[in-house]
């Protein structure tokens, strides 16, 4: 989790992602901003975020991102 | 038969009778034989390939989910005895193979899209390296297109690629999804239905609601002033100045551009009324494609607003699988280690949207100027991307002017007359020659030509039918102020008698001031010498 | 229950005055054909009608333009009445001659040959003006499907609002003092044309590649002849004088209608030969050198043809009925009111 906010931040530095609304309703990431997050969570996390992942509900906090990533693993 | 026409009418009478009376498990064999009775009447000869199209699908579907199945079942199965890196190794493996299996189907499904609708074009395209090297040219067979082929092609590819990230389960009963391939009300222009919301929604039973249908009419009704008051008579001056862009320039490319938008957005968003209308007339509810389109504050808000299935289908099939594939991955790895994190994480990211507005481009249509247009869109958002820090600087600093009113109309305003720019492509066709006329606007200054006496009329257009899309432009952006919060036809929803009589009136109004029919010209019936 | 009723009645009460006004619009924007364009108001003139008629004539220009039935009525005692409109192609005269032959039984039918010449449906516009004045019948409903051109849509003719919803911006105070009734336009079908226009057409004959007459035209003039036979009506068949006939009427036509005739045992009359004999001169009797008669022309034809009817065939002299005369004096005053005050 420390690693992912860590990934976000670098995105946006503006943004406390801890606390955020819903990133993708509040327009807060974009195409480029998920693409980048998910080549450098692929990195980091050893999985694979598949398109098909690629849905609003599973981008639309820090927790659900993470929620994913665990899912992924776990599969 | 077209959705303005007399027999539509009573088609669907005659078809929303029988869905209602017969007995509710016959429902969706109603709409099945209304929806193959509704394409046969398009063209005998494009049934062969909505059928084609179909199997394929049917079938790729079955052995998709099926293999899906086994794969769920072997890992429940073995959950104990694998090892984590076992069962992601399996599962690794088994997505190959589905994959393989989708691919099958989607050079199956797209080639014929392909082969019928891009041929010529890349055979044109052929030619001309050929001839232009001094080749013999050649003669390229127009083939035959068949009737709403790029809508239901993506329906089906859309639904064998949910099947292959497991969204969905196959439909076993083939005529239920020959039902979700072809039904009627959208087969021709979409929206493009996703088989996890549309599916069920076609073969349950559905109970007569006189909220849902009378709601439903009014938005028929309402699609139907859209496409006859404002679409018809807007295409009138259209049509009159792309056919004499050797005299109507400057002043008159803006006037194409206005009219333009009027008449696509009153044939595509009032289509789409038409159709969802239907669909809500017999219980089913369909994707909306539109949402103010014309309050986007930027381009990628207007792709957010406008055609949504289409551009939901090229993002979600197109633009993040390419861009999050193992390929995709490697080369931003590369990139970033070799030309530095800035450039090197945005280059993949912008590959894949120039693939996918290369892409939209093309579905449009097989021609130069679609995919110029498609480009053109591609790069006002990858600049407004790049511009977006300073953008948003801007609009920190004077945070007075950004909050206004007006500024948000300025937007809006700027967002409207780009697309519009764009979208004269459309109209113009050739691609140089759009280009020079976009030239005349700044070079040719006749404005004063437009606004003299004799102007308004230098068009094709008369007085009279200026009026007609005057007030019809007035009405819908008065129906579309009071829907800003809750569409007119859901507040409607509750009040079924004002909703009829609503369409009553609205369609008395179609009736009389639509643009139809040969139109009266009284020289006609002075009777000649006979 | 009584929910459902509440939704039910309001929406069907709607539904019916959307009808209404569907219907009251249509009959609004329609042409009225009163002052102008009169050749579109012939056909209904007919439902006015009353009594009955020895001779109904049915054709195009060439029998509403050419023949008076006040006259023939003054000099014969022969009541007639036309049923013609603008280019009425053959099927158009069939249908209307079924219509008609349902409401009334008259000694002979005269059919002007001219419209054979055409297999097709011709022009919209002319179609309009002879089917729009029908009343709706099977008789109507077949005629439409007959006489359609490929760009005209079915419904339009049911609906007349589909056809004439343009003129909303036309509207004049005759369609609203018409609205619902018009006044006849026509002497018993005649059209009165009283301008002279004389000379020789100068329109030049040009040669066929084919000159047999459409198969679809003769079928329905067979058809026509079975239906007169059905009845035991008589169908006489004529060709109206035109001076420049070799523009209008070519020989091997007139070959094919006479032998037609032989065949079937009818008599065929071409007027063309007889101008001479019927004593029409072209200087004064024609309002368009000499394609159409005008009303001194008319006349004189009218006068030509009633005494061949006379010699030839046995009538009852209305005149000397006092029911049918006293109708009939208010007919023919009207007539020559009318053709006098135009002079």
């Amino acid at each position: 989790m420390e690693k992912l906010l860590e990934i976000l931040s670098s995105l946006h530095p503006d943004v406390d992602f801890s606390n955020a609304g819903d990133l993708i309703e509040e327009g807060v990431l974009d195409s480029l901003d998920i693409v980048t997050l998910i080549t450098e969570v692929n990195n980091t996390f050893d999985v694979q975020i598949p398109a098909e992942e690629v849905i609003p509900e599973n981008f639309s906090s820090a927790e659900t991102i993470w929620a994913l990533i665990q899912k992924l693993d776990e599969e | 038969m077209q959705f303005s026409s007399a027999i539509f009418v009573l088609f669907l009478a005659l078809t929303i009778l029988l869905y209602y009376l017969l007995p509710k498990k016959w429902q969706w064999g109603v709409l099945l034989v209304a929806s193959y009775v509704f394409y046969l009447s398009q063209g005998v000869q494009y049934i062969g390939f909505l059928l084609y199209t179909t199997v394929v699908t049917y079938f790729t579907g079955r052995i998709l989910s099926a293999r899906a199945k086994k794969e769920d079942d072997f890992v429940e199965a073995n959950r104990e005895t694998l090892t984590k890196e076992e069962r992601k190794a399996f599962r690794a493996s088994e997505k190959k193979a589905r994959f393989r299996i989708l691919l099958c189907g989607l050079v199956l499904g797209f080639g014929l899209l392909i082969l019928l609708k891009y041929t010529a074009f890349f055979a044109g395209g052929v030619r001309d390296i050929v001839t232009a090297f001094g080749g013999a040219s050649f003669k390229i067979p127009s083939l035959l297109i068949p009737l709403g082929l790029s809508f239901y092609t993506f329906q089906s590819m859309g639904y064998l690629i949910d099947l292959y990230r497991k969204k969905i389960t196959a439909e076993t009963n083939f005529l239920k999804f020959a039902l979700f391939v072809s039904f009627f009300p959208q087969i021709i222009q979409g929206p493009i239905s996703r088989f996890g919301d549309l599916g069920k929604e076609l073969t349950t039973p559905h109970t007569f609601s006189a909220g849902d249908f009378s709601a439903g009419l009014f938005r028929v009704a309402y699609g139907f002033f859209k496409k006859l008051v404002v679409a018809d008579t807007a295409m009138i001056g259209v049509r009159y100045l792309y056919e004499h862009t050797d005299t109507q320039q400057g002043i008159y490319v803006i006037l194409l551009i206005l009219l333009y938008t009027a008449e696509i957005y009153g044939d595509f968003t009032g289509g789409i009324d038409i159709t969802i209308g239907i669909s809500r007339m017999l219980g089913i509810r369909l994707a909306e494609n539109f949402n103010r389109p014309f309050s986007a504050q930027s381009v990628k808000e207007y792709w957010r607003r406008w055609h949504i299935t289409m551009g939901t289908w090229f993002t979600d099939y197109v633009f993040y699988p390419l861009s999050v594939s193992g390929g995709m991955q490697k080369f931003s790895t590369w990139s970033r280690s070799h030309l530095g994190n800035a450039v090197g994480k945005r280059l993949p990211v912008y590959f894949a949207t120039i693939v996918t507005w290369f892409l939209t481009g093309l579905w449009h249509g097989a021609g130069w100027n679609f995919i110029v247009w498609g480009l053109l869109n591609c790069f006002v958002i990858l600049i407004s991307q790049e511009l977006q820090p300073l953008w948003n600087l801007f609009l920190k600093k004077c945070q007075k002017l950004s909050g206004s009113g007006f500024f948000y109309c300025f937007r809006a305003a700027r967002t409207f007359l780009l697309m519009g720019l764009f979208r004269s492509l459309d109209v113009y066709k050739d691609v140089p020659l759009t280009f020079s006329l976009w030239g005349s606007m700044f070079t040719t200054w006749n404005w004063g030509e437009l606004f003299s006496a004799s102007g308004l009329t230098s068009f094709g257009m008369n007085l009279w039918q200026l009026l007609v899309l005057g007030a019809g432009i007035l009405l819908i952006l008065l129906a579309t102020n009071l829907g800003k919060k809750t569409p007119l036809w859901d507040r409607l929803a509750s009040r079924s008698v004002l909703a009829v009589a609503l369409s009553a009136c609205i369609l008395t109004l179609v009736l009389v001031f639509g643009s139809y029919g040969v139109g009266y010209d009284a020289a006609d019936f002075i009777y000649g010498q006979f | 229950m009584k929910k459902k009723w509440k939704i039910l009645i309001p929406c069907i009460a709607v539904l019916l005055v959307f009808c209404l006004a569907v219907g009251f619009l249509g009959k609004l924007f329609e042409p009225k054909y009163v002052a102008e364009q009169k050749e579109g108001g012939m056909i209904r003139d007919y439902y006015k009608e009353t009594g009955s008629h020895d001779i109904l004539f049915v054709g195009d220009c060439e029998v509403y333009e050419n023949f008076v039935p006040a006259v023939l009525y003054e000099e014969y005692g022969i009541t007639s009445y036309i049923r013609g409109s603008a280019q009425q192609l053959v099927w158009q005269s069939y249908y209307l001659l079924e219509e008609m032959l349902k409401k009334e039984t008259p000694k002979a039918v005269v059919f002007n040959v001219l419209a054979l010449k055409y297999g097709e449906p011709q022009n919209e516009a002319y179609n309009r003006m002879t089917l729009d004045g029908m009343k709706f019948s099977l008789s109507k409903w077949n005629a439409i499907r007959a006489s359609m051109t490929k760009e005209e849509s079915f419904a339009s003719y049911l609906l007349p609002l589909l056809r004439f919803h343009d003129r909303w911006k036309e509207l004049t105070e005759e369609d609203f003092a018409y609205l619902f009734s018009q006044p006849t336009v026509s002497y018993q079908g005649y059209l009165l044309q009283t301008e002279v226009k004389g000379g020789v057409s100068d329109r030049e004959g040009v040669p066929l590649t084919d000159y047999t007459l459409p198969a679809s035209s003769m079928a329905y003039l067979e058809k026509m002849r079975a239906l007169c036979e059905e009845k035991g009506v008589e169908l006489i068949l004529i060709k109206a004088p035109t001076n420049n006939w070799k523009y209008w009427w070519y020989d091997e036509w007139d070959a094919q209608v006479k032998d037609y005739a032989e065949a079937h045992g009818l008599s065929y009359y071409n007027f063309i030969p007889l101008c001479g004999e019927i004593g029409i001169d072209w200087n004064t009797d024609t309002y368009d050198k000499g394609v159409h008669l005008n009303v001194y022309g008319a006349e004189k034809l009218t006068s030509y043809f009633g005494k061949i009817l006379t010699e030839t065939r046995s009538f009852v002299d209305h005149r000397e009925e006092p029911e049918a005369a006293a109708l009939w004096d208010t007919y023919l005053e009207n007539y020559y009111l009318a053709k006098g005050d135009s002079k």
